[in-house]
C-alpha cells in the first residue's frame, strides 16, 4: 500500500466527482429531495381525520357530543347529514373516514335506563388508521360520558365524585409528543445516506470501464486495495457531509429532539457509511455498466432498507422468519443506532451490539470489494 | 512450458503464445524476442491477434498456454512485477477526459511514483513533446486526436519504462501528426526504450527495425522490411490498370500465368511466374473479355504485397531472419 498512489486515486477521483453534473445531483440534491419527500411523505399519525356526523336527535346532549369531537384535534368534521344515504356515500367516497351517528333516542333512553350507544361507522380500507380512529372516538366518548356521569350524580344531591376508581396514568419516554415523525425520521436519514451512499460509489468502477480507462489503470502497478481506498475516500468525504445535512435537516426542520452526543452520532454513521460506500463498489467491481450499476444499487438498498430495516416498521411486529431476515439488512443497525442517539441519548457503549454487527458487515464487505477487483481484462 | 528460455536476457521474450477465447483462438503460438532499443511493429487487419498479444505480454490477459518474459519476469506468474517496467498506450484512447492535461499527468505521476523532484521536469517534458505547452489546463476531452494521442505517450513515459507496448497509437490521427509520433518513437528508441508498437497502416512499417506480420492469430513473418520486400514472392509483380477493374480481376483467376491478382486503390497488381511473357498476353487476354488496358508494367514489391501474397498463399509460419 503506497500512500502516494491513494492520494492520486483520491484526488483524480474528486476532481472526477466534481465535473461529473450526475454525481453531483446524488451527492447533493438527492439527499435533500429525498429528506423533504419521505420526511414528509412518510407519518403514521392520526391527526383532524375527516369525520361526518349523522345527528337524529338534535338534542342539547347530542350536540354537545358532537362539540366534544369538534374540539378534538384528531378529528375534524367535513360533513353533517340527516339520512344513512348520504353518509354511506360520504364513506364510499372517502370524503370522511368515520361517520358517527346518534340515535333519535339518546336523551331519553339516558334518563330512562342511564346508558346509550352511539355508533361509529368505520371505513377500515386502512386497518391501521381504523384502528387508532376507533380508540380515538371511545376516548371522546368515554370523556364525556363520564362527564354526564358526575353532572347528573351532582343533580340527584351527590358529592360530586371527580375521579375514576383505577386509572392509568402514563408517562411518554422518549418520544413524549407521541409524534411519529420523531420515531420517522431518524429512520429516513439511514435509508437517505444508504441510497445516496450506494449510488455514488455503484459508479465508480463501472465508469472506468465504460469510459475505457480501466484498460490503462490495470497496467499500471495500482493495487486493488489502493485504487479501493483512494476512491472511497472522497465519497467517504461526501457521504460525512450529506450525514451532516440530513441529521442537522432532521434537528432543526423537522424538529426531532437531539439527546446523544455527537461522537457516537459520527461513530455509528462512519461505521455505515463504510458498509453503504463498500456495497456500492462491490457492486461496481462486478457490474461493468453504470447503469447496471446503479440499477443493483438502488435494487439492494433501497427495498431492504425501506421495508426491512425497521424505519417506519417496526421489526418486531413482523413475522419471526422475516425477522431473521432483518438481520441481513445492513440498515436496521444504523436505524437502531440513530434512533437510540436521537431519542434516547444512548451511548456508544449502549449500543455496542448493533455497533458490532456493523463493524463485521463492514469486515466482510471490505474483504469482498477488495477481492473482487481483479487487475486482468479476462 | 517450464525451464529458462534461450533469450530470457532480452526485453520481450514470448514463447509459443496462445489465446482462447472459448472455442477461438486469438492467438495462435506465437514466438519472438525483440531486443533492447528496438522498434518492432505488429503488422496485420484487425482481429488479427495483435492486441491480444499485446494485452497478454502487458499481463491484462493470461496465455491459455506458452510464456512471455517482460524485462525478464515472467507475466502470467507476476503480472504486477512487470508493470513498474512497462508503459502502455491502449488501442482505445484511455485518459481521462474529464481531467485536464497537467491533472492526466499528475495522476500517472502519482500512480507510478514519479520521484517528486524529477515530477515538474518530466511532465514539461511530457507537455512540450505532445505539443500542449500553454494547454495545461484544458481537458482532455477538448484535444484534437493528434495532441490525445501524444499526450497519452507522455503519460506512459512519464515513469521512464524501458519497454513500451503502443496499440494502435496512430490509428485515426491525421497523417501529419503520425508523422510527428513516429519522430518521437524513434528518438526514444535511440535511448534505449524498446518499443512494440501495432498498427494496421501498412506505410507505418518503414518506420521500424523489424515488422511481424500477423493473420488470424499467426505470426506469419518477422524480419526487417527491406528483407521482407527482397524476399521471392515466387514470381514477378506487376501493375495493371485498365477498365473496369472489377471485370479484369475475375477474368485475372483464369489468366494463364497468373499466381494472384488484387485491387490496390484503383490498380490491380499481378503476381505472374514469368514477368515478360504476361506483360505480352495480358494485354489481349483482358481486351477479348472485355477490359481496356491502359497500363502494365513491372514494379518493386510493397510490404502490402508481401502480406496479401503471404496470407492468400497460405504459407505456415516462417521465421524470416530474426
Amino acid at each position: 500500500m503506497r500512500p502516494r498512489r491513494l492520494k492520486a486515486i483520491a484526488v483524480k477521483e474528486m476532481l472526477q466527482i466534481w465535473r461529473d453534473p450526475r454525481s453531483l445531483l446524488i451527492a447533493l440534491l438527492m439527499p435533500f429531495m429525498q429528506m423533504i419527500l419521505l420526511g414528509y411523505g412518510v407519518s403514521l399519525d392520526v391527526k383532524h381525520l375527516p369525520i361526518c356526523v349523522f345527528d337524529r336527535e338534535g338534542s342539547q346532549t347530542s350536540l354537545a357530543l358532537v362539540k366534544r369531537f369538534q374540539a378534538s384535534q384528531y378529528f375534524e368534521i367535513v360533513g353533517s347529514f340527516d339520512n344513512y344515504r348520504d353518509v354511506t356515500r360520504a364513506l364510499d367516497r372517502g370524503n370522511c373516514r368515520m361517520a358517527i351517528v346518534i340515535p333519535p333516542d339518546m336523551s331519553e333512553r339516558l334518563s330512562d335506563s342511564g346508558s346509550s350507544t352511539v355508533q361509529a361507522l368505520v371505513d377500515a380500507t386502512d386497518d391501521n388508521t381504523a384502528n387508532i380512529a376507533i380508540g380515538y372516538a371511545q376516548a371522546v366518548v368515554a370523556a364525556f360520558s363520564s362527564d354526564l356521569q358526575i353532572q347528573s350524580l351532582g343533580m340527584a344531591g351527590n358529592p360530586p365524585q371527580t375521579a375514576q376508581p383505577v386509572t392509568v396514568e402514563s408517562r411518554v419516554w422518549f418520544n413524549e409528543d407521541l409524534e411519529s415523525r420523531n420515531f420517522i425520521i431518524p429512520g429516513v436519514v439511514a435509508l437517505v445516506m444508504a441510497l445516496v451512499g450506494a449510488q455514488l460509489t455503484s459508479l465508480t468502477i463501472a465508469r472506468e470501464w465504460e469510459r475505457g480507462t480501466m484498460e490503462l489503470l490495470v497496467s499500471t502497478p495500482v493495487t486493488p486495495m489502493e485504487l479501493m481506498l483512494g476512491k472511497l475516500a472522497p465519497y467517504f468525504a461526501i457521504g460525512l457531509l450529506d450525514a451532516v445535512f440530513c441529521l442537522g435537516f432532521a434537528v432543526f426542520w423537522f424538529q426531532v429532539p437531539f439527546r446523544g452526543t455527537l461522537l457516537t452520532l459520527f461513530f455509528g454513521t462512519s461505521l455505515f457509511l463504510v458498509v453503504v460506500l463498500g456495497i456500492g463498489y462491490l457492486i461496481s467491481t462486478m457490474i461493468r455498466s453504470q447503469v447496471g450499476a446503479a440499477q443493483i444499487g438502488l435494487l439492494v438498498t433501497l427495498l431492504p432498507t425501506t421495508l426491512l430495516s425497521g424505519y417506519a416498521f417496526p421489526i418486531d411486529q413482523m413475522p419471526l422468519a422475516v425477522q431473521a431476515v432483518t438481520y441481513l439488512v445492513f440498515a436496521r443497525y444504523y436505524v437502531t443506532i440513530l434512533k437510540a442517539v436521537f431519542l434516547k441519548g444512548s451511548g456508544i457503549l449502549d449500543l455496542w451490539a448493533p455497533s458490532l454487527a456493523m463493524v463485521a458487515y463492514a469486515a466482510i464487505v471490505a474483504f469482498l470489494a477488495a477481492r473482487a477487483f481483479r487487475k486482468r481484462l479476462d | 512450458m517450464s525451464g529458462p528460455l534461450p533469450d530470457a536476457g532480452a526485453p520481450i521474450v514470448a514463447d509459443g503464445l496462445v489465446k482462447r477465447f472459448g472455442a477461438f483462438t486469438a492467438v495462435d503460438h506465437v514466438s519472438f524476442r525483440i531486443d533492447r532499443g528496438e522498434i518492432v511493429g505488429f503488422i496485420g487487419p484487425n482481429g488479427a491477434g495483435k492486441s491480444t498479444t499485446i494485452r497478454m505480454l502487458c499481463g491484462l490477459l493470461r496465455p491459455s498456454e506458452g510464456r512471455a518474459l517482460v524485462a525478464g519476469i515472467d507475466v502470467a506468474q507476476d503480472p504486477e512485477g512487470v508493470r513498474q517496467h512497462i508503459g502502455y498506450m491502449s488501442q482505445k484512447f484511455s485518459l481521462y477526459g474529464d481531467l485536464s492535461v497537467a491533472e492526466n499527468l499528475r495522476f500517472f505521476g502519482g500512480i507510478y511514483r514519479v520521484p517528486r523532484a524529477e515530477l515538474a521536469g518530466r511532465t514539461r517534458y511530457a507537455v512540450d513533446m505532445a505539443g500542449l505547452s500553454g494547454r495545461e489546463d484544458a481537458l482532455v476531452v477538448t484535444l484534437a486526436g493528434g495532441w490525445k494521442q501524444r499526450l497519452a505517450l507522455g503519460c506512459a513515459i512519464l515513469h521512464r519504462p524501458p519497454i513500451l507496448f503502443l496499440d494502435e497509437p496512430t490509428s485515426g490521427v491525421d497523417p501529419e501528426s503520425r508523422r510527428r509520433f513516429w519522430d518521437l518513437i524513434a528518438a526514444l528508441a535511440a535511448d534505449g526504450v524498446t518499443v512494440l508498437v501495432s498498427t494496421h497502416y501498412m506505410d507505418e512499417a518503414e518506420y521500424c527495425n523489424r515488422i511481424a506480420l500477423i493473420d488470424r492469430g499467426r505470426l506469419i513473418a518477422l524480419a526487417r522490411p527491406g528483407e521482407l520486400k527482397r524476399r521471392k514472392l515466387g514470381g514477378d509483380l506487376l501493375l495493371l490498370e485498365c477498365e473496369p477493374v472489377g471485370a479484369a480481376i475475375i477474368a485475372l483467376e483464369k489468366a494463364p500465368g497468373v499466381h494472384d491478382a488484387a485491387v490496390f486503390g484503383n490498380s490491380i497488381h499481378i503476381l505472374v511466374g514469368d514477368g515478360a511473357a504476361a506483360r505480352s498476353d495480358i494485354p489481349s487476354f483482358l481486351s477479348t473479355r472485355g477490359v481496356t488496358v491502359t497500363r502494365l508494367e513491372p514494379i518493386e514489391p510493397t510490404l502490402e504485397d508481401i502480406f496479401v501474397q503471404m496470407v492468400s498463399g497460405g504459407h505456415g509460419t516462417e521465421d524470416v531472419g530474426a
